[in-house]
């Protein structure tokens, strides 16, 4: 078969199918899964990883209404960057997104349930990119809101100083990126953890080296730091963090490359993992037993 | 095999899970009408079903249902509901969002789910309990919800994993005139069931399984008769091995009388064990042999054999 037979081929496959069924199924399945795990007591952890550095912030904002300096404002902002590139990013949303997105299928079947799934009349991709973005938008609900409560907390104590700061300063610029790549990140980690599940019975162990790469990558070739989300995420935080020493790893960016490029690449990156959870999704069977 | 597009066909299909034979060498088709799956436990039916709805994926060999296979989803899932014996349920739903939701995925729109789920509640005797959580139903509500499900969406075929297990004689009744009704519209009705009695009354045709093999497959009548072909092995211990054996030959349904080493029990293979219990009772009335024990020797499919040869060779 010549090239463009089989291009013409894979047209005509794509022009049969049922694109509107599968957004409705997409529609449903997102809509069941956010129900079923965004409010939840097994979920409890998750929320906590999110509002930590909130119950943090919000304490300190108790205790140091009354030492306010509108010079600090420029230190908060390092502090938030650091919140934000070093909590958020590398642990509190690297942790939840292990949490929420190796449960979508591994949930299932620790419960007896995936069966369900399998016996209507919904194309396994369908059911792994419903899963996936139900997974994304419960992570980003809960961390957009949670960097959105520690920007308040921030500068809302300065009062018009922090109004200055947000409204005319570059705050809102550095809101709208943090926002973006706690978005990014979601969708980023969602993808990998979703993928782990489906190659692994206990995604434990790969998560934890996952998250060990993702420490280490920067000393590795360009190359190889491409394979890691964090790579991407960095050269789209607003703030320079000024961190010295071994620390200075996470933040370091080695190799400057423009927004465009970072968010299209991770993007990229996420797609192809979510092809081959599509390709791993076919031959998962259901293997628990009645008893 | 040719599968027609009316037909259920398995075509030399063997599952192994690892080293662990599930079935092995399945080759039958289905038509429709009540086909019932007998079988002890582990002899391979649950995944003969599981195979067959694209549960689990065949080792070898390969599966049609009415000329589709489960990696056609849409069109396979519309023609197939299979109620499991998985007893669980999504966290939190209630019986109505149970049946309503995958009605949603199968692209039927609001008033249509909700006319189609109403039905169902209404056939599985579920209404007046639909809106509260399945965590809170009885055995015998949660396999009649699930049996809902799988009708709701009008399926051409419906597989049923012990169907029966958990209802009440009532529920038992009103479940069997459901699968009657089913299937006298022209479907295919697959169901496996310990419960004999309820599947020797409702079947059109029996597949008998054994340690993953089919053993015997048709309409009862053929499986009777095949199965009255077949000699069952009866082991009788007793103070004279000798003289049972040679009572025993002098049976014409008696294929083998074998004396075993320790020179006091008796391996009797017969076509007729029915008949070789009253020479038995004969013996021991007239005082000519003490029986210390009699034992089938091919224990479980055995039970189920003798069952349906029934005592009279016909329906029991």
């Amino acid at each position: 078969m010549s090239v463009q037979e089989s291009v013409a081929r894979a047209q005509s496959t794509l022009k049969e199918q049922p694109w509107r069924l599968f957004a409705t199924q997409i529609a449903i399945l997102v809509r069941t899964e956010v129900r079923r795990n965004l409010f939840t007591r097994r979920r409890i952890w998750v929320y906590l990883l999110a509002l930590i550095p909130v119950l943090f912030i919000g304490t300190h904002d108790i205790f140091s209404r009354y030492h306010l300096d509108p010079a600090q404002i420029e230190d908060d902002t390092e502090v938030l960057a650091g919140v934000i590139q070093l909590y958020y990013l590398r642990l509190g949303i690297f942790f939840a997104c292990m949490g929420i997105f190796t449960w979508l299928f591994r949930g299932e079947m620790v419960q007896r349930t995936l069966h369900y799934q399998f016996l209507v009349p919904v194309r396994r991709e369908v059911l792994v990119v419903g899963k996936f973005l139900a997974g994304v938008v419960i992570s980003i609900l809960l961390f957009a809101t949670a960097v959105l409560a520690c920007f308040f907390l921030i500068y809302a104590r300065f009062g018009s100083a922090g109004r200055f700061y947000v409204f005319d300063g570059p705050g809102l610029a550095q809101l709208g990126s943090y926002l973006l790549v706690t978005a990014l990140a979601c969708i980023g980690y969602g993808a990998v953890f979703l993928a782990l599940s489906l190659l692994f019975k206990n995604p434990v162990v790969p998560g934890a080296m996952l998250l060990g790469w993702e420490a280490v990558a920067p000393i590795f070739p360009s190359w190889a730091q491409h394979l890691s989300v964090t790579f991407y995420l960095k050269h789209l935080c607003p703030v320079k963090l000024p961190v010295d020493g071994p620390l200075a790893i996470f933040t370091v960016v080695a190799e400057p490359v423009s927004p465009f490029i970072s968010i299209f690449g991770l993007l990229c990156l996420t797609v192809a993992i979510v092809i081959l959870s599509c390709f791993l999704i076919r031959r998962l069977e259901v293997t628990y037993t009645a008893e | 095999m040719t599968p027609g597009a009316s037909q259920i066909a398995f075509d030399n299909v063997s599952k192994f899970y690892g080293e662990v034979l599930g079935v092995n060498k399945v080759n039958f088709s289905i038509e429709p009408g009540i086909t019932s799956l007998v079988g002890p436990n582990g002899s391979g039916k649950t995944t003969l079903m599981n195979l067959l709805t694209g549960l689990i994926k065949p080792s070898h060999g390969a599966i049609y249902v009415l000329g589709l296979t489960p990696q056609q989803p849409i069109e396979f899932f519309r023609q197939v509901g299979y109620c499991t014996q998985f007893d669980s349920f999504p966290p939190g739903t209630n019986g109505y969002d149970f049946i309503y939701w995958p009605l949603r995925l199968h692209g039927f729109g609001h008033d249509q789910a909700t006319k189609l789920t109403n039905e169902a509640l209404d056939r599985a005797g579920m209404t007046p309990v639909a809106r509260r959580k399945v965590a809170g139903y009885s055995k015998g509500m949660r396999q009649r919800i699930r049996l809902a499900q799988a009708i709701a969406h009008h399926p051409s075929v419906l597989v049923l994993d012990e169907p029966l297990n958990g209802l009440d004689p009532m529920a038992r009744a009103e479940s069997i005139a459901l699968f009657g009704a089913i299937a006298k519209q022209g479907m295919h009705v697959i169901i496996s069931s310990h419960i004999l009695e309820e599947v020797d009354r409702i079947s059109d045709r029996v597949v008998l399984m054994s340690s993953g093999y089919v053993v015997a497959e048709g309409q009862i009548k053929e499986v009777r008769r095949e199965v009255r072909d077949h000699p069952m092995q009866i082991l009788v211990r007793c103070s004279n091995a000798a003289k049972l054996a040679s009572a025993a030959f002098e049976l014409d349904h008696v294929v083998e009388a074998k004396i075993l080493s320790d020179g006091q029990s008796v391996l009797v293979r017969t076509r007729d064990a029915e008949q070789f219990s009253l020479l038995l009772n004969k013996i021991v009335s007239a005082g000519l042999v003490e029986v210390d024990a009699v034992a089938p020797a091919d224990d479980d499919v055995n039970s189920i054999y003798q069952y349906l040869i029934g005592s009279d060779g016909g329906p029991v």
